[in-house]
């Protein structure tokens, strides 16, 4: 898959690094009915990742995490995990934990309980599982809340129940499904930091799936970012923002201007779709001297945000063409919607992606 | 939610015709408690009828049953009076016979429940879990559609199918399950518990298909991804999660059975006794102030079972 994208492509997918793959997909696809939610995928991810599965709604991710947890047999192809076939293995017989979109804690059970479902359903003896359940409650900060019920907790303290539920049975894998979607925004930016300092205590994979490409990227070790069932680019988040392989990568992982052949054969006579992100665009008084390089292009601003300690300017440089260019607001300061100015593209900026 | 709108144009419609009142303080609370008042009043008079109705008609009629209980009957007329006694009720309370008459009834009507419930959970699994979606509304119409029957012909097609043949009779084959079957319970208790099953399910399958719908499919994947085999899920998890909605349907299993006197007198053509065959035969002997007391036995056992689903938190999220 991850081949047929081309040289743009290839050039971005970094192997594995640490030991045999915890995680390996082979050509796995998944239908439903007339539809194909998952068209073909093969990912490998190493012992220790924190790897994200990153993707507009309806592109597969979350049909990709229920494959690897169990809960959907894959139509064709295989799901190995450490290197054993488990692709038709029954969720309770594969040694990965899931983490659930709404938590799905069980609600007549206390917080102990939960935790110590796993273990208790394993014949883990009692004191054991007291004691380990005890050890991971300490470790989501939620020491005090062992006789709660979950309905007398908040929302991000449910978040964290789930989480030690999971964990504390030392899965190979623990596979996250928006787990932070139902949060506030002060609480999530609380739980990524959480997050990845819990992953890095307990040193297992996780595979964290989210619609949210600031989550991703600030998270995880690798990305894989999805579109249609399929995977667009595999790679660490420096790479997946810094070259994007495709126009859709570039555009739905950070904000990006994408050009299409025309414009791009005018700007930089190469006939290829051209990704620039707005913040690597210069913007200069229209005829004068600048003392950035770049490929330089005239247009009208069409349109002035004031974003705080950012401003984004939209410049129309032809009838069909506008490019968004963001900075300090202090350098943007004194622009005019309808004024004529000059957008210099530094070199290295642009990059040829897959239309 | 209206009547407070209502209250509120009018508020703004007062200070609107006094425009010059810039008092606010006491004014306001004044009129706060005014409106307070109002609403009241108004509720009241909403409430009152019905809540007459409920306290005359239904309790009235009840603490008059109670009542006549502790009358004592007069031999030659076999009309209650009006002069105190205990009798009736030590005689329905602590004679032998009555008392396993009452035990058998209770043992039946936890049967009749048991097996409802253990109906209604398999049952609703399939058409709330498994069936597809569009099909489910005619099912549980299906589930509804006995209640449209009557209950004597209901009654008299399970004595039918019950029914059992003799070698010197006219009926050689007996009814729908010996010839088919080749064995019938009989006119006994086990004829009984099936036909009140039957005629009680829809109150179990109802409320158990709405817990099936509401147990959220996340909680089952829970705990199969936690290493739960099936079976394991469906004790620790889907019961205990199902066991209200169980509890409420038990409510009317378990008082409609106890409280039934046709389904004995009719399928078993009065072989078992059950407390209403008891306070039938009674009220026919005449005996009316212990008839009075026989009641007292359903009556109790109900709000003893009533308080121990409340405990059992099945009137929560109900």
């Amino acid at each position: 898959m991850v081949e047929d994208l081309g040289s743009a492509g290839e050039r971005h997918v970094s192997a594995p690094s640490r030991g045999a793959p915890a995680i390996q997909l082979v050509g796995v696809r998944k239908s439903f009915g007339e539809v194909a939610a998952v068209d073909g995928v093969d990912l490998s991810i190493a012992a220790g990742e924190f790897f994200s599965l990153l993707g507009p709604s309806g592109s597969g991710k979350t049909t990709v995490l229920r494959m690897i947890a169990g809960f959907e047999v894959p139509t064709a192809g295989a799901v190995l995990l450490d290197g054993q076939d488990v692709t038709r293995t029954p969720p309770y017989d594969r040694d990965v934990n899931t983490v659930f979109q709404d938590y799905a804690l069980f609600p007549h059970m206390n917080v102990r309980r939960n935790v110590e479902y796993g273990m208790r359903v394993r014949g883990v003896p009692a004191s054991e599982r007291r004691r380990r359940a005890g050890e991971m409650l300490d470790i989501v900060r939620l020491g005090g809340f062992a006789e709660r019920k979950p309905s007398q907790l908040s929302g991000g303290q449910r978040q964290r129940v789930a989480l030690a539920r999971a964990l504390v049975n030392h899965p190979t894998v623990l596979l996250l499904d928006e787990p932070l979607g139902a949060l506030d925004l002060k609480l999530r930016e609380e739980m990524q930091v959480e997050l990845k300092a819990i992953q890095r205590q307990v040193g297992i994979t996780f595979v964290f799936v989210t619609h949210d490409q600031g989550e991703a990227l600030s998270m995880s070790s690798r990305v894989a970012v999805f579109n249609h069932g399929r995977i667009e680019q595999v790679g660490t988040p420096r790479e997946i923002y810094d070259q994007p392989a495709s126009a859709f990568v570039a555009g739905f992982v950070g904000s990006s201007n994408v050009l299409g052949v025309p414009v791009s054969t005018r700007l930089f006579g190469v006939a290829a779709v051209h990704s620039v992100r707005p913040e690597s665009v210069h913007l200069a008084d229209a005829g004068r001297a600048d003392p950035v390089d770049g490929v330089r292009v005239g247009g009208t601003i069409a349109d002035v945000q004031y974003l705080g300690a950012g401003t984004k300017v939209r410049v129309a440089i032809d009838a069909e063409s506008v490019l968004t260019v963001t900075d300090t607001s202090e350098r943007l300061a004194g622009r005019q919607v309808g004024a004529p100015v000059d957008v210099i593209i530094p070199p290295g900026a642009p990059f040829q992606v897959a239309g | 939610m209206g009547q407070r709108l209502d209250e509120a144009a009018r508020l703004s419609y007062d200070e609107a015709v006094l425009p010059g009142a810039p008092t606010p303080g006491p004014r306001a609370g004044a009129r706060l408690s005014r409106a307070f008042t109002r609403r009241w009043l108004a509720l009241g008079s909403l409430l009152t009828p019905p809540v007459a109705w409920l306290v005359v008609i239904y309790i009235g009629s009840l603490l008059a049953l109670v009542a006549v209980a502790f009358f004592r009957l007069d031999g030659r007329t076999q009309r209650p009076t009006t002069s105190p006694t205990l009798d009736n009720l030590r005689q329905a309370f602590t004679v032998g016979t009555y008392l396993r008459v009452v035990g058998q009834s209770v043992l039946a009507a936890v049967a009749v429940t048991l097996l409802s419930a253990m109906i209604a959970v398999p049952v609703t699994f399939c058409v709330a879990r498994i069936l597809p979606r569009w099909m489910r509304r005619g099912v549980v119409v299906a589930f509804l559609l006995p209640l449209w029957a009557g209950y004597l012909v209901k009654a008299y097609a399970w004595k039918a199918m019950l029914r059992q043949g003799s070698k010197f009779g006219v009926d050689k084959a007996g009814g729908f399950l010996e010839s088919t079957f080749g064995w019938s319970p009989g006119f006994g208790w086990l004829a009984v518990i099936l036909s009140l099953t039957y005629l009680w399910l829809p109150y179990m399958l109802l409320p158990v298909y709405t817990g099936m719908e509401r147990l959220p499919n996340s909680l089952i994947e829970a705990s199969g991804d936690l290493g739960a085999k099936p079976w394991r899920t469906f004790r620790d998890v889907a019961l205990p999660v199902l066991l209200p909605s169980i509890a409420a349907g038990s409510i009317f299993t378990f008082s409609l059975s106890l409280g039934d006197y046709i389904i004995p007198a009719v399928v078993t053509e009065r072989k078992v006794l059950m407390i209403g065959n008891l306070v039938e035969r009674t009220l026919l002997a005449p005996n009316q102030p212990l008839a009075a007391a026989f009641t007292l036995w359903p009556l109790l056992i109900i709000v003893a079972y009533l308080l121990a689903m409340r405990a059992a938190g099945a009137f929560e999220n109900v």
